[in-house]
């Protein structure tokens, strides 16, 4: 019983905490570098997300091995290819959160939401 | 059998030629004179133009043009129809007169902010003309809603707190009321398919259940008589008297009140007819409401001291006279009503010219400060007593006419109390606009000893409008044959032929 | 060439994109020229592509690289994306026009970065409307996301966390998109839309088809900035650089609105259980939008935030019309995306204008502007009334047509929604034309001038043509809906 749960919803139960972990982390820190990690961690929950889909037991990476044309000893490489790009978006996002947030302490010499608000309405 | 239609494009010109005078006015800031005779040249076209096509109208032809889609399956539609001609001619001719008399007063009252007054004016009176001339629902509430807007700028003239306030007031009462007669137009065309006016109307039991009808009805009426200024609907317009006399005169006695009453009219006419309105028995109701207006506005009018204000009053209340005549469903009291459209504009016109002519010759705005005024503008004053009789139902002056047939249309609907209400506002025009012309004429001053007459640019005008007031109540077919247009509506609406004559 | 008009309208931009920061290194003034040339290629081959689409009488479906789907991306032109690429690469080239303005005061570096930010942006929204695929969507959706946020920062300080906090909640909005994704393909093994529209039907009461729907509502409710997910919104249309702003703020948040008509009424089947209650949950919420929108939008001082707020109403149109459902609910829908785009760019390039010549944006430094800036301030005034729904603007017509549908539907709340909403726009809009044209003068500093004309002639032609276009797309708004848009909606002979 615990078994078969563990081996087939359990990693969705897992993604969906992670996901909620996430988007917890960037409503509620006040920290802006602490928000943009929980960001990053909600992304990863997506990505991992998409992997599980591809995720097939007894199956191979998807290279024609011995002229075996049976797809079912083969993992599905799309959502990987997908995942790449992903990760890509990710990556950009993370680059540009991270250059505004360097804007922003350069400005407001702060990172906490409630003192950078402070300053910005002074 | 319908009267033959033609294809013709004068509706769409006279409706755009004043349109292009406002563009033209507006490149001409710099000059006055020329921006001025942009004003005139446009006001002779479209008068020109409408004249034109009267005597077609006038032969039982109906002219048409759709220059353009303007939503799926409908078009903009321009007709010049009995009861539209009507509306157009008697507007144009006033846009004229009161353009001449526009130049005297704000030139000689040295106001600010000509030009966006007088492009302003020409947007109004294009919409005016489109409002008379419009085929369909969707036509009438395109030209409507630009009225409602082109007309702010006239109310806000003066720029100061009260202009201001005047106009937040004037627009919540007609966006609300466009807003109200939007949703009864789109829902009309759900139900129909299409929105054409036609004598008679339109609509009838077999599209909705009675329930639905009614909403339908208090929907429209309250869009449009809120611009007729119908109580509890009439706020507004007391209010926009700080306007600019010119403005009150044409806009708030003759083209957006008229506007009202003419939609009124169109409702009660074209949409829903008199045979559907006798089942629903609602236009009893609005009748019964006139018949209040025209008291209560009158006792109110009794206690203005201001000269304008008490003019507003008394506009509130004759126009209640066109409401009420329409809304009885006889064909007598039709033609009253649409009659009372043309009586009261040049009577009311002549008033608010007079009033304006005093203000800016003396300064003068309340008639408590206007005792003897008559030694000093005998012709003004003479003019004002002339048109006051008017109102007040004299015979051989023009207001006569509209009322006997209100009158007779009342009896001929076997509701003969109107007739007791109409006796009674007669009276109280008497109380409230007499003494004005007797304090002016017979109580002694000292403060106006001399002869100075108002600006001649002031005083031709008010001189036309006073003389057409009689000239009309003696031969009603004088000019445009007004009267007969009248009859001609009331006949097609009701679809009976007797009708030539009249009551008169 | 002929062939390739759908590659076009979104390659060109964006190998411009790239070009004309290097570009400018040479010459500012080349950049801006490389940019504008790049976004009339991409307007012209939109229309070609829309017109070639409207006479052959079938969408186009262009296979990139000449892979057949579903292993390859295809693009495809059918007349909602056509009408959806002109309308974007047209607002688009006309601000880029208006940027002028701005960007001569940029050093080089600055340039170039505002110009291929500016054109990322448009490719990005470009390729939402043209693509097949559903991922590529996805990525589309970054991409103007990204120089979406940059361009917000580039207003200034106040810009830079208003960009942060949207781009925390804006990736939210795209990571629930993608879970979105995820879902379709695990119950149909397809990313197509064409094929997924195939394949859905027997999957529609699936529970894994429910939690699609509502990741898509999430995701798209806060791109385009749907009550009540349009927090980050006001900061963001606010503090964005004044010359961005316009296309910011009238095609932005109007692209995913278009996809999730493209969801919701293609793909999807709006008659099934699921998709039916959404739209009318959303209907609701759009509803409550609308007049809550307004009614922020009244209490606001700065001229920018008003706008702001007003979107916020004025997306909850789209919804309304999207939860109408019928034929004539949708026309005015995408009929609104249209005449809504117009109106909040042209009063977003007028509020630049008035920040360009005085720096001010609160609504009291209106006063008496009317005299300096004549056009402008006529611009304004088309829009106000536009945006009031007075005909013959183009404001009417979409609110025409809502109530059309509504009544239909017999919905009857949406028609008193949307009369109450005119009547406070009218509020907030005729309190602006009072201090425009009936208040004393009073003394703004101006911080530039210019001669002979009010503003530049690269930032005045703008706000005319797109205000003339407000009453251009109300009186021709007929030939519009009979010519494209009743293609547009769903059983439109497409």
């Amino acid at each position: 019983m615990i078994e078969n749960f563990l081996s087939s919803s359990f990693i969705y139960w897992l993604i969906a905490i992670l996901l909620l972990l996430g988007i917890f982390g960037i409503l509620e820190c006040n920290n802006l570098m602490k928000k943009l990690m929980a960001m990053n961690v909600m992304q990863v929950a997506v990505i991992i997300f998409f992997l599980v889909l591809a995720q097939k037991s007894h199956a191979t990476l998807p290279v024609m091995f011995n002229g075996d044309v049976n797809i079912d000893n083969y993992v599905n490489p799309l959502p990987h290819a997908l995942m790449l790009t992903a990760i890509v978006v990710s990556l950009s996002t993370t680059g540009v959160a991270l250059a505004l947030l360097m804007r922003i302490q350069k400005r407001y010499e702060a990172i906490e939401e409630d003192d950078v608000l402070r300053r910005m309405n002074k | 059998m319908g009267p033959e239609v033609l294809i013709d494009y004068r509706p769409l010109w006279a409706v755009l030629i004043s349109l292009v005078a406002a563009v033209l006015i507006l490149f001409s800031d710099r000059n006055p004179n020329l921006r001025e005779s942009w004003t005139i040249l446009a006001a002779i076209g479209k008068v020109a133009i409408i004249y034109s096509m009267l005597p077609l109208v006038l032969s039982g032809h109906v002219l048409e043009v759709a220059p353009l889609h303007i939503a799926d399956g409908i078009t903009l539609q321009l007709r010049a129809d009995t009861a539209g001609m009507l509306f157009a001619a008697l507007s144009s001719v006033l846009w004229l007169v009161t353009s001449i008399y526009s130049i005297g007063y704000m030139r000689g009252h040295n106001e600010t902010h000509q030009t966006g007054y007088f492009a302003a004016f020409a947007v109004c009176l294009s919409a005016t003309i489109g409002i008379a001339l419009s085929a369909n629902l969707l036509t009438f509430i395109i030209f409507y809603e630009i009225l409602t807007i082109a007309t702010y700028p006239l109310v806000i003239h003066s720029r100061n707190e009260e202009a201001k306030r005047s106009g937040r007031k004037y627009l919540a009462y007609t966006l609300i009321a466009g807003q109200l007669f939007l949703v009864a137009i789109i829902w009309t065309y759900i139900l129909v398919g299409h929105g054409d006016f036609q004598a008679g109307g339109f609509l009838s039991m077999d599209y909705a259940s009675p329930g639905v009808l009614r909403f339908i009805f208090l929907l429209m009426i309250l869009g449009t008589a809120v611009k007729a200024g119908v109580m509890p609907l009439h706020g507004w317009l007391p209010d926009a008297m700080v306007a600019p006399t010119p403005v009150s005169a044409l806009l708030h006695a003759v083209a957006v009140v008229k506007a009202g009453a003419f939609g009124v009219v169109r409702v009660i006419g074209y949409v829903f007819g008199p045979d559907l309105l006798s089942q629903l028995g609602v236009a009893e109701i609005l009748a019964w409401v006139a018949a209040f207006t025209i008291i209560v506005s009158s006792l109110i009018a009794i206690r203005q001291d201001n000269l304008k204000r008490r003019l507003a009053f008394s506009t509130i209340g004759q126009l209640s006279y066109v409401v009420l005549g329409v809304s009885l469903l006889t064909p007598l009291g039709i033609l009253g009503g649409m009659f009372h459209i043309i009586a009261h504009a040049f009577m009311k016109i002549t008033l608010f010219f007079c009033a304006g002519a005093i203000t800016v010759t003396t300064h003068e705005t309340e008639i408590s400060q206007m005792q003897g005024i008559g030694k000093r503008m005998p012709f003004t004053l003479g003019a004002f007593t002339i048109a006051s009789l008017g109102i007040a139902g004299t015979p051989f002056i023009v207001g006569f006419i509209s009322k006997w047939n209100i009158a007779l249309g009342a009896l001929e609907s076997g509701q003969g109390l109107f007739v007791a209400v109409l006796i009674a506002s007669a009276l109280l025009a008497t109380s409230y606009l007499i003494p004005v012309a007797y304090m002016g004429f017979f109580k002694k001053s000292d403060k106006f000893t001399k002869y100075g007459e108002a600006r001649k640019d002031m005083l031709i005008p008010i001189m036309i409008t006073a003389a057409v007031s009689i000239v009309l109540g003696i031969f009603p077919n004088f000019g445009a044959g007004f009267y007969k247009l009248a009859v001609m509506s009331a006949e097609s609406i009701t679809n009976s032929i007797h009708l030539i004559g009249g009551g008169w | 060439m002929r062939e390739q008009l759908p590659a076009l309208i979104v390659v060109v931009p964006l190998l411009a994109a790239l070009l004309s920061l290097f570009v400018s290194y040479i010459s500012k003034i080349l950049a801006r020229w490389v940019a504008i040339a790049a976004l009339l290629v991409a307007h012209l081959s939109a229309i070609g592509a829309l017109v070639l689409v409207l006479r052959e009488g079938a969408p186009w479906h262009y296979h990139f690289g000449a892979w057949e789907p579903p292993w390859g991306i295809e693009y495809v032109i059918d007349p909602l994306g056509g009408a959806m690429a002109v309308l974007i690469s047209f607002v688009s080239l006309f601000v880029a026009i208006y940027s002028g303005g701005f960007s001569r005061e940029f050093n080089w570096l600055k340039t170039g970065g505002y110009y291929t930010l500016f054109l990322l942006l448009t490719t990005g929204l470009l390729g939402m409307v043209v693509t097949g695929d559903v991922f590529n969507l996805y990525v589309f959706l970054e991409i103007s996301s990204l120089a979406g946020y940059a361009l917000i920062a580039f207003g200034g300080n106040r810009g830079t966390v208003a960009a942060f906090r949207y781009l925390l909640v804006g990736t939210i909005g795209a990571s629930f998109y993608l879970l979105g994704i995820g879902y379709l393909y695990a119950i149909t093994g397809s990313l197509n839309m064409v094929d997924l529209a195939e394949l859905l039907p027997p999957l529609m009461t699936s529970p894994v088809f429910l939690m699609t729907v509502v990741m898509f509502i999430v995701g798209f409710g806060i791109k385009m900035a749907m009550f009540p997910l349009h927090g980050w919104q006001p900061d963001a249309y606010s503090y964005a650089h004044p010359a961005a702003a316009p296309l910011i703020a009238g095609v932005m948040g109007k692209v995913p609105a278009y996809a999730a008509i493209r969801y919701f009424f293609f793909i999807f089947a709006p008659t099934s259980l699921v998709v039916s209650k959404a739209l009318t949950v959303m209907g609701w919420l759009a509803a409550l939008g609308i007049i809550i929108g307004s009614i922020m939008a009244i209490a606001q001082k700065d001229f920018r935030r008003m706008l702001a707020y007003s979107s916020v109403a004025q997306i909850g149109y789209i919804v309304v019309g999207m939860a109408i459902g019928n034929m004539y609910g949708l026309i005015g829908a995408i009929l609104h995306i249209v005449n809504h785009a117009f109106m909040k760019s042209t009063l977003f390039l007028v509020a630049g204008g008035v920040k360009w010549r005085t720096g001010e944006n609160n609504i009291e430094k209106y006063a008496a502007l009317c005299g300096k800036m004549p056009l402008t301030m006529a611009a304004f005034a088309v829009c106000a009334l536009s945006m009031v729904g007075i005909p013959p603007t183009a404001g009417f017509f979409s609110k025409w047509y809502l109530i059309l549908g509504a009544i239909e539907a017999d919905l009857w709340i949406y028609i008193v929604v949307i009369v109450l909403s005119s009547l406070l726009n009218a509020i907030y809009f005729f309190r602006v034309i009072e201090n425009i044209y009936m208040k004393e003068r009073i003394e703004v500093r101006e911080i530039r001038t210019s001669k002979p004309l009010e503003l530049p002639l690269n930032m005045l032609v703008p706000i005319v043509v797109l205000g003339l276009g407000i009453l251009v797309l109300g009186i021709f708004n007929e030939s519009i809906v009979t010519q494209i848009l009743q293609y547009a909606i769903p059983g439109g002979g497409f």
